[in-house]
């Protein structure tokens, strides 16, 4: 019963519910150093694997003598490419319709590939036993721009593939080359460009960068061989997907593989694959029978482990005299490495690039993308993104900035002429996609007087002024960016992985008491699904989210899914959550009917109960039927109180947002400051504010990361450069700027509950928001586009380039 | 990033540890806060067999001042300088130095000594004691001695140290009257090295410069006295000119390798610009 005198906001706040301010409740364990993660695990006799990898970029394998590595004390066992050939597991499928070799047998395809798998009574032996496997190689030519890829005489990397014409996605060109990609109407987009008053074109290049999960990659493997079970312990953001994989692939079956996804620290990306790691520590383990951890150190993940973005796209956009698009044309150069490892959705090989027509009312476009191999760490993972969104994101705002700039326009401006109008929802956009809802007037209304746009825009004509008559030697920049989202992969109709349509599931059972435990086939790595979806349970079913445990994690308990990435937790698991909870409401109603004595139809759902309509003062709460669901079910009921949903979404979910950038450039040194940093997201229906700002300060601090300095760089031999923090630019607390938090709500129309997600929208529009700043710093000095990543010294030699260092 | 086996040592005293690293000529290594020779050790690119620890011994802690100098145990910590107020008053130049090394967890391990001893040409504390004129303090099994700063450095991670030897303290003189220093650091974030970096130090007489010393860290295999640069300003009036064409004189004997900071030419100028901003602040300080 409710309290007497409560009021119904008080039975609200007692809910925590959808909108509430809940603290997370992980962070109980994680600030206290209790979280339970994979290098956390300990099993009695267990052995510890570590790789030798390749020196070189390009190489053929000679010999490999394991000798000096087995006779070292302590040394279990030493795994090469001949031992897996026996398994077939010296190659494994990727999930872009490729294969990659788990240990190079023959050739090696980039630096840091994996050759050796040293298994070891302890983690320093592996790695002494690991430095004395010996292998005598030919070097061969690298390969490492991707621009020569396709060259007459480029090197050919895949012998393996060589003379394979067609790939998984088509016709390949030349023996380097993956497959072309090709959306929308390229007659009709030719003919915009011909009928074009003002046309422009740039090269935009997305750097490589990585996604380096403060968690590295690691996995323990526990074969049992009495039972013929295995049971892994691992890094995985998909664990049920690497569970069917594991079962193709290993010949064990399903039911007998238990994949454990323990608290993850981070993954963005990083770990929704299946790395040479967890194959070997799977194979070590059935060999030797016992369990072995693997854990990769920071040089080996940011080394070999999947990178991210390496798009070099050509985009021209045609307009009018008065800043009206017309049309888009865009090419990709897409640098995959060795390997095509992308983790997109199967049919998808660029991802969902084609959402490249942004936030605004293209009539025509037209893209095409060519996949190439280099000789280079393989990945293109979506790293805090859904698939190739971000890209596209940086390439349309980038491209508009510099259509604005030929006009003489203002960014804002711009972007306001050019927005799909709210009536224009369900939008469907020339590139095949639909809409679901926006309101992008009103978003960038208020972006722009949050942070008092004009006043900006004046006081940076001031500063521009006291340059040019040397008062001064600091530039202001202003970066606009208005991105639009494609999220939530997705409906069966075009989302699969590997023919496994990407669903997601919750399975929530109500105990006599009224405590609730929830199972979801998601899994999180820190963006707080404790919290948030014992959240929408609290508001659906009225029972406190205190009260409620969510689990995920585990194929052998929760429900198939397709794992956390992509921000699509919110759109599919939540979305099954809801639906789950409705299926329980309605037996829940029945249930009060009965306990109430009147027809079903008679009561209606109140906050955190039943009452019968018109008589408030008769009704049950949710925690007396959930204890009359195992003692006083009506006639023909079923006792117990539970449901599982699988939810299949109808559409993708199109968060999107405003943010601004206000920069103060140190001409002198190329530092650039960040002064403000406003963000406006509208991800439909909130669920936890305070995790949504949350989420968007880690996204915008990995923004800032990569327009400001991230890169996985490679010398002309394919060395990689700096793989280490040292180098690869992490910023910390004292280099973060700032971040200003706000919003709209645009629910999404097919979404249960309204809602969006939004983990991955301050990447996506936070990394053209710095570019844009620092190149409308520049701007009025002639500079057209200022490649990323902006760190000092390249911001110093574009300021070099306009003759601004003499 | 998974180091090689070696036996440690803790000894208690000065004479323990030179006998420990006597016994092992090739194989040992002193260690203090370690934040040089750990990362090296887990690359693999430093294999000692045996790490000589002087984080026991007392008399290499402590700062005091001792006739007109002031004098830092080779293992004081970073963050006991910064802490130390009758240092930040007489020479104000060190804790700022000490603030821009690193994190606060860097700096709780991390010691004066280590840094200077080490040659590391990334390490702030090398220029800074050439500017200053330290005089480091020096034992060995055959005794003790002194080494100037000015004659410690021979190149990248080469010094003045003979196999053997630890650096026991470091004696830096007293500033001028109305004097002023500064080191000014360029780096893209926390725990960096510098892309280039500044330590400046100069004395006003009459409104022109008397003294002055100007050193540079992480743009050549070692820290780099600028004896040109200052040598030119003496007799200067402080200001814009003077001290760019200081910088001039410092960016031409500066030799940066390129590196993820940036190419050589780009470090080659920050280092002319870092050598301004430090002549700027110290003459500020100095009252000019």
């Amino acid at each position: 019963m409710n309290e007497i005198g409560d009021t119904r906001a008080a039975r609200e706040e007692k809910l925590q519910g959808i909108g509430c301010r809940r603290k997370r409740i992980e962070d109980i364990r994680f600030t206290q150093g209790k979280g339970n993660y994979v290098d956390d695990l300990k099993l009695p006799g267990m052995l510890f694997g570590d790789f030798h990898r390749s020196p070189y970029a390009h190489a053929r394998i000679r010999r490999i003598d394991t000798t000096k590595a087995r006779a070292l004390a302590g040394v279990v066992a030493v795994l090469t490419a001949t031992d897996l050939k026996p398994l077939k597991l010296d190659w494994m499928p990727t999930l872009a319709g490729d294969v990659q070799a788990v240990l190079a047998g023959e050739k090696v395809l980039f630096q840091g590939q994996e050759i050796a798998f040293v298994v070891a009574t302890d983690r320093y032996l592996a790695a002494d036993a690991a430095d004395l496997v010996e292998v005598e190689y030919e070097e061969l030519p690298p390969l490492v721009d991707p621009f020569r890829s396709m060259a007459p005489d480029a090197p050919i990397l895949r012998e393996d593939i060589k003379d394979t014409t067609e790939g998984a996605h088509g016709k390949r060109r030349h023996p380097n080359h993956i497959f072309t990609w090709e959306v929308g109407d390229r007659e009709a987009t030719e003919q915009a460009f011909r009928a074009a008053e003002v046309s422009v074109k740039q090269l935009i290049s997305y750097q490589r960068v990585h996604p380096s999960p403060l968690e590295t990659c690691q996995a323990v493997a526990s074969f049992d061989k009495i039972e013929g079970e295995l049971t892994v312990w691992g890094t995985f953001q998909a664990p049920h997907v690497v569970r069917t994989v594991g079962a193709i692939l290993s010949g064990i079956p399903e039911h007998k593989i238990h994949i454990i996804a323990p608290d993850i620290g981070g993954g963005f990306g990083n770990k929704v694959g299946v790395y040479p790691g967890y194959v070997c520590a799977i194979v070590a383990s059935i060999v030797t029978g016992k369990p072995v951890k693997w854990v990769e150190d920071r040089i080996e993940n940011l080394t070999a482990t999947a990178f991210a973005r390496d798009y070099h796209m050509t985009a021209e956009i045609a307009a009018t005299r008065a800043g009206k698009v017309t049309g888009l044309r865009v090419h990709v150069l897409a640098d995959h490495g060795a390997f095509d490892a992308c983790a997109d959705p199967s049919k998808w090989p660029a991802g969902f690039f084609n959402i490249v027509t942004g936030s605004y009312d293209f009539p025509v476009a037209h893209v095409t993308v060519d996949g190439v191999y280099t000789s280079k760490a393989p990945g293109g993972v979506a790293y805090r993104c859904s698939f190739r969104v971000t890209e596209a994101a940086y390439c349309i705002e980038r491209a508009m900035d510099i259509l604005a700039h030929k006009l003489r326009l203002d960014p804002a401006e711009i972007r306001m002429r050019n927005f799909i109008r709210r009536e224009q929802f369900p939008y469907h956009s020339a590139l095949g996609w639909e809409y679901d809802s926006g309101d992008y007037h009103t978003a960038m209304k208020k972006a722009l007087e949050a942070v008092g746009y004009q006043a900006l825009r004046t006081e940076q004509r001031e500063k521009q002024e006291q340059f040019r008559r040397r008062e001064t030697r600091e530039l202001m920049g202003i970066g606009v960016s208005f991105f639009t989202e494609i999220v939530g992969a997705g409906p069966s109709k075009n989302c699969d992985i590997l023919g496994i349509a990407m669903f997601d599931s919750a399975e929530i059972r109500v105990h006599p008491t009224g405590a609730i435990i929830a199972r979801m086939g998601t899994k999180s790595q820190g963006q707080g699904h404790e919290t948030t979806y014992a959240q929408i349970i609290a508001s659906e079913l009225g029972i406190p989210a205190d009260n409620v445990m969510v689990e995920e994690g585990n194929t052998d308990t929760a429900p198939y899914g397709l794992g956390t990435y992509g921000s699509r937790s919110t759109p599919t698991a939540a979305a099954a959550t809801a639906a789950a909870c409705r299926k329980i409401r309605a037996k829940a109603q029945m249930i009060a009917a009965h306990l109430l004595e009147v027809h079903h139809d008679d009561v209606e759902f109140d906050i955190d109960g039943f009452r019968v309509k018109g008589m408030p003062e008769r009704s049950k709460s949710m925690k007396e039927v959930a204890w009359a669901a195992y003692n006083a079910v009506p006639p023909g009921l079923e006792p117990g109180l539970e449901a599982v949903s699988y939810y299949d979404p109808p559409n993708m979910t199109y968060p999107f947002g405003a943010y601004l950038c206000v920069m103060d450039i140190d001409v002198d040194t190329g530092v650039a400051k960040v002064r403000r940093f406003y963000a406006l997201d509208d991800c439909g229906t909130r669920i936890n504010p305070m995790i949504i700002e949350g989420q968007v300060h880690g996204g915008l601090t990995e923004a800032f990361a990569i327009a400001m300095g991230q890169e996985i760089a490679y010398d002309e031999m394919g060395n990689l450069k700096g793989p280490s923090f040292m180098d690869f630019f992490l910023p910390t607390a004292v280099e973060t700027p700032h971040w200003e938090t706000d919003y709209t709500v645009t629910p999404s129309p097919h979404h249960p509950i309204g809602a969006k997600g939004v983990g991955e929208s301050p990447n996506v529009g936070g990394v053209p928001a710095f570019s844009n700043a620092v190149n409308d710093a520049f701007a009025f000095l002639g500079a057209t586009h200022i490649q990323m990543p902006h760190d000092p010294w390249r911001v110093w030699k574009a300021a070099e380039a306009l003759g601004l260092q003499k | 990033m998974i180091p090689a086996a070696f036996t440690y040592h803790r000894p208690r005293t000065v004479p323990d540890a030179l006998a420990l690293l006597g016994a092992h000529p090739e194989e040992a290594r002193a260690i203090a806060g370690g934040h040089s020779l750990i990362p090296m050790m887990k690359l693999r690119l430093a294999t000692p067999g045996h790490l000589v620890d002087l984080g026991a011994i007392a008399a290499l802690k402590g700062i005091r001042e001792e006739g007109g100098a002031w004098v830092l145990g080779a293992t004081t910590t970073q963050a006991e300088l910064i802490a130390h107020a009758g240092l930040a008053r007489v020479l104000p130049i060190l804790r700022e130095t000490a603030l821009q090394i690193a994190d606060p967890q860097v700096r709780a391990r991390g010691t004066v000594g280590g840094n200077v001893a080490n040659g590391d040409p990334g390490n702030d504390m090398p220029a800074v004691m050439l500017c200053l004129d330290a005089v480091l303090e020096v034992a060995g099994r055959g005794g003790a001695r002194t080494i100037r700063a000015r004659a410690f450095y021979r190149g990248a991670f080469a010094t003045a140290l003979a196999a053997g030897e630890i650096v026991t303290a470091i004696r830096i003189p007293a500033p001028p009257a109305k004097a002023g220093a500064a080191y000014v650091k360029l780096k893209r974030k926390t725990g960096d090295y510098a892309t280039a970096a500044a330590a400046a130090m100069l004395s006003l007489e009459g409104g022109r410069i008397a003294r002055c010393a100007i050193a540079l860290t992480n743009v050549a295999p070692m820290a780099l006295l600028a004896e040109a640069a200052a040598a030119g300003l003496i007799g200067a009036v402080p200001g814009a000119a003077a001290f760019a064409a200081a910088a001039a004189a410092a960016e031409a004997i500066a030799d940066p390798a390129a590196d993820g900071h940036g190419p050589a030419d780009y470090r080659r100028r920050m280092a002319g610009v870092m050598v301004r901003r430090a002549l700027a602040a110290a003459a500020e300080r100095a009252g000019g």
